[in-house]
């Protein structure tokens, strides 16, 4: 795919290379820190929007907020553009480099500071994955709520500038919900202590504008998240229907009777048949549709409420009811659709749309989507977090046939001005990125973009950090 | 001068007006916490007041939106009437304050204003999903949506809850909601002392059976004898067991007693609103917010060297002290004991001199300052909107 515009190299930041890695390698404890051999910087050349890639000039992993500090401040004094990374999982092309850019990547910065289970909140840095949070309060009886499918890989500092997701954040909320401060590392070098264990912090709620700024504003390396208690126990039931309208509207139906599950995820016909032709989870490939309902509490609690939840399916036409009776089968339920992504990329390539949607228009968004994407003579499977409304259509086209590439992107971007056009918007949980920059316009006026343009300036002056990203690259300034 | 715009278009108007007359405005929701913040002079006074009704009421889909001038109680009855509630709990200061008017939408989003089920269900600025906004500049702006999840572009309206109106004139906000609990049930602990009271919210908090509010109220708060309280809601059956379970952890601060229905909601209503601290009116409220499990360790410091009462929310995190208002209310003492914990401390209540001596806000950090002045400066250049309410001069 060529789509998509980067900003042009500056010529002489390219030919300093040299100079900029060896002050570079000044700056940190470890020369080994700092990379800039072509064939190590090659993992470093895109993220999970693997269709655009550039090798950047180098890539540094600071081990200390120090490091980022100095780093940070004698890339802006220089001039040069710096690209934030954590694990590379973006789909957006968040993390995607350019070639006059220095990447600061906090991965070794992983490190577990404090857990504190009275407070219910952990202190770490923020290049540790998601699931390593979990990990860590696991034994104290916590769980870190945000659980991305990508949570084994991917880092809280990529959670955190993205706003992620996750399939139980109805009723836990995002990143934004979970996140209580953050230390951010500023251009000019300066550290700022953002929130901490408290419940707010004094002050405009900077966490909460940093959380989803995407990179722009500042490195994050360190953050205070709020930690919940597992609870007893957590059960999902599997449901078919014969149509996803049938399925859209018993969804409708569990929340309007006071029923708020952890998750509900929804499948259509194909994203089934792949996901079971994968995972062998049981799934029934003859449904039109399909829901994995999560409910937590204890036992008697689960069974009441999978009980209403049961009840109101089958007024809803539903084909299948398949309870969770044993952990076993509960992974088993789960595995087909946490590995949507991955068994779709066995049966083709695909681009993840992430729109999100009123929910009551999910039926005809559900119908426009498949002629949309059937126009441009490819196929779509659609997996997603039903509650929310928010949709991850998968697009599915030959990486190898750069005119069906073509054609996917433009369904693609079709599919996401449809999310606007009946009151969503264009990305639910993966950000803008440079996947999506260019269709800002259809959900904002370029007064609301300039508006935010210049609260990024705010932190970042002359616009070194990520740039090229989020904002359409004509976007004039705001005065 | 008193600007009351019925429409987003006038609002716009009005303020370009403003603008190109270098007029600055005190804004105005239902004019409840007119006495919050550093005590302001303008010419002009902009309320929503008439920008008012609910715009959008999806019940399946878990959202509401309404202009800023909707009276919450007109928002709450909507609600109550398909069963749902907003999530945060917002509070009503009119007998604290000793206010009249209607608390409105907008008040609460500008206040970040958030009860005592913020502990467990996040607060204003978790709910809010999305804004429309007048800039300084008179352009109507919008961030976020009718959407629940949606991280397209920055987050302004982080930002702007809890700006105290200070960035924007906010025109409608746009929640989600919560199904409102079919019951709830209080378990109340009495005699513990402070230290042992939060030591027990905390620890229910970190069971499987969390709580939807903890609050601890010393002897002389509401009532003789100090009393420990948390609350849970949800199915009838399912709080029951609950309950059950939590008395059985709690074992070693010994028995509980069980409100339920109304006796159970008065007395959260009274927490939520401060009640029990509002009298005698001279004495100034600080409201302190704290990692929780230091809430008692605070008071404790704080007590030491100036006598006060308290009662705390939020597990310990929300702590609400009441002083007399001699030696500037206690405010080093308050300010520096809350810092060095990890939190910090407003002025909520305090006569009009004692908000001039003091700044009523917390001050932020050296470079933060810098960065927030410079965010103030990009959404309203000229400085139009309740100039000096946060701190001098900006
Ligand atoms: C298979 C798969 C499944 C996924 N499932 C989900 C899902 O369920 N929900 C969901 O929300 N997302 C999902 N994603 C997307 C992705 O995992 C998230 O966006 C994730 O948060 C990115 O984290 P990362 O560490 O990989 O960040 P990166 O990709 O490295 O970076 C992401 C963004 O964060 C910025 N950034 C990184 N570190 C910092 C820092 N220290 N300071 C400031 N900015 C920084 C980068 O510049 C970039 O803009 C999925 C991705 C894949 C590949």
């Amino acid at each position: 795919m060529t789509g998509i515009a980067f900003p042009a190299p500056d010529p002489r930041i390219l030919a300093r290379k040299a100079e900029i890695v060896a002050a570079l390698r000044r700056l940190v404890s470890d020369p080994e820190d700092v990379i800039d051999d072509p064939v190590e910087l090659a993992p470093y050349e895109t993220d999970a929007f693997t269709a655009y890639r550039r090798l950047p000039l180098a890539v540094v992993l600071p081990r200390s907020t120090a490091e980022a500090s100095r780093v940070l401040a004698y890339l802006a004094r220089e001039g040069v553009k710096v690209v934030p990374r954590g694990a590379g999982t973006s789909l957006a092309g968040g993390a995607i480099p350019l070639e006059d850019s220095v990447v600061i990547g906090v991965a070794r910065m992983n490190r577990v500071l404090a857990i504190d289970p009275l407070n219910r909140t952990a202190r770490v840095e923020a290049g540790i994955t998601n699931l390593a949070i979990t990990n860590a309060v696991a034994e104290h009886g916590f769980f870190y709520a945000p659980d991305p499918s990508s949570q084994l890989a991917c880092t809280l500092a990529g959670n955190i500038a993205m706003n992620s997701g996750g399939a139980h954040c109805l009723k836990y909320g995002v990143t934004t919900n979970n996140l209580l401060g953050v230390t951010l590392v500023l251009v000019d070098g300066s550290v700022v202590e953002l929130g901490g264990e408290a419940l707010d912090a004094p002050g405009y709620d900077l966490v909460g504008l940093v959380c989803g700024s995407e990179g722009q504003l500042g490195i994050v390396t360190e953050a205070v998240v709020r930690i919940l208690p597992q609870p007893e126990g957590a059960r999902p039931v599997l449901l078919a229907f014969p149509s996803s309208e049938a399925a859209g509207a018993c969804v409708a139906e569990i929340i309007a009777a006071g029923i708020l599950p952890v998750a509900i995820e929804f499948m259509d016909n194909p994203a089934i048949r792949i996901c079971e032709a994968f995972a062998k989870a049981g799934y029934p490939v003859e449904a039109a549709a399909m829901l994995i309902v999560e409910v937590e509490g204890s036992d008697r609690e689960i069974d009441a409420e999978l009980a209403r939840i049961t009840q109101i399916a089958r007024r809803h036409g539903v084909t299948t009811i398949k309870e969770s009776r044993s952990a076993t089968e509960t992974a088993q339920i789960w595995k087909g659709r946490k590995s949507a992504f991955g068994a779709t990329g066995r049966i083709a390539d695909y681009i993840c749309m992430d729109g999100t949607i009123p929910t009551g228009r999910l039926p005809e968004v559900l119908r426009r989507m498949e002629e949309i994407v059937r126009g441009y003579g490819l196929r779509v499977a659609n997996v997603f977090h039903a509650g929310d409304g928010n949709l991850h259509p998968l697009i599915l086209y030959d990486v190898n046939d750069p005119e069906q590439a073509a054609r996917a992107e433009a369904a693609g971007a079709d599919i996401l001005k449809l999310c606007v056009e009946v009151g969503g918007c264009l990305t639910g949980e993966h950000g803008v990125g440079i996947e999506k920059r260019d269709l800002m316009r259809h959900q904002f006026t370029d007064a609301e973009l300039a508006l935010q343009a210049s609260v990024r300036r705010v932190f970042d002056p002359t616009e070194i950090l990520n740039p090229g990203k989020v904002f359409p690259l004509d976007l004039r300034a705001a005065a | 001068m008193r600007l009351e715009p019925a429409g987003e278009a006038e609002a716009c108007a009005q303020i370009r007006t403003l603008a190109r007359e270098r007029m600055p405005v005190r804004i105005e929701g239902g004019g409840t916490r007119q006495a919050i913040g550093r005590p302001i002079q303008t010419a002009a006074t902009l309320s929503s007041h008439k920008l008012a009704g609910i715009t959008l009421y999806e019940p399946a889909e878990m959202v509401v939106a309404a202009r800023a001038g909707t009276p919450l109680a007109e928002l709450d009855a909507a609600l109550a009437a398909k069963g749902q509630m907003l999530p945060f709990e917002p509070p009503d200061y009119r007998a604290l304050l000793g206010s009249a008017g209607e608390p409105t939408v907008g008040g609460v989003v500008a206040g970040n204003l958030s009860g005592p089920r913020r502990i467990a269900a996040g607060a204003c600025r978790d709910a809010l999903i999305g804004l429309r906004f007048v800039d300084g500049r008179g352009e109507l702006m919008r961030t976020g949506g009718r959407v629940m999840k949606n991280v397209t572009g920055l987050d302004l309206a982080k930002l702007l809850c809890g700006s105290w109106g200070t960035l924007a004139f906010l025109v409608e906000a746009t929640f989600k909601v919560l199904p409102r609990p079919e019951a709830e049930l209080t378990l109340l602990f009495e005699g513990l002392p402070e230290d042992r009271a939060i030591a027990l919210l905390c620890a229910a908090m970190g069971t499987p059976y969390p709580p939807s509010a903890a609050a601890h109220l010393p002897a002389g708060v509401g009532g003789t004898r100090p009393r420990t309280l948390l609350r849970l809601e949800g199915f009838a059956e399912a709080i029951g067991y609950r309950a059950d379970r939590l008395a059985e952890r709690l074992f070693e601060y010994g028995r509980c007693e069980r409100l339920e229905g109304a006796a159970s909601a008065a007395l959260w209503r009274a927490i939520r609103d401060v009640e029990p601290l509002a009298e005698p009116r001279e004495r100034a409220i600080w409201r302190l917010s704290l990692p929780p499990r230091r809430g008692a360790e605070a008071v404790a410091r704080i007590r030491a060297e100036r006598a006060c009462e308290v009662l705390y929310d939020w597990s310990g995190g929300l702590v609400w002290l009441a002083t007399e208002e001699e030696e500037d209310a206690g405010c080093g003492l308050v300010r520096s004991t809350a810092a060095a914990l990890g939190g910090h401390a407003m002025l909520v209540r305090g006569s009009r001199e004692l908000r001039l001596r003091i700044p009523p806000f917390h001050p932020p950090a050296e470079r933060v300052r810098a960065l927030e002045a410079q965010l103030q400066k990009t959404f309203d250049p000229l400085g139009l909107f309740d100039p000096g309410l946060r701190a001098a001069g900006i």
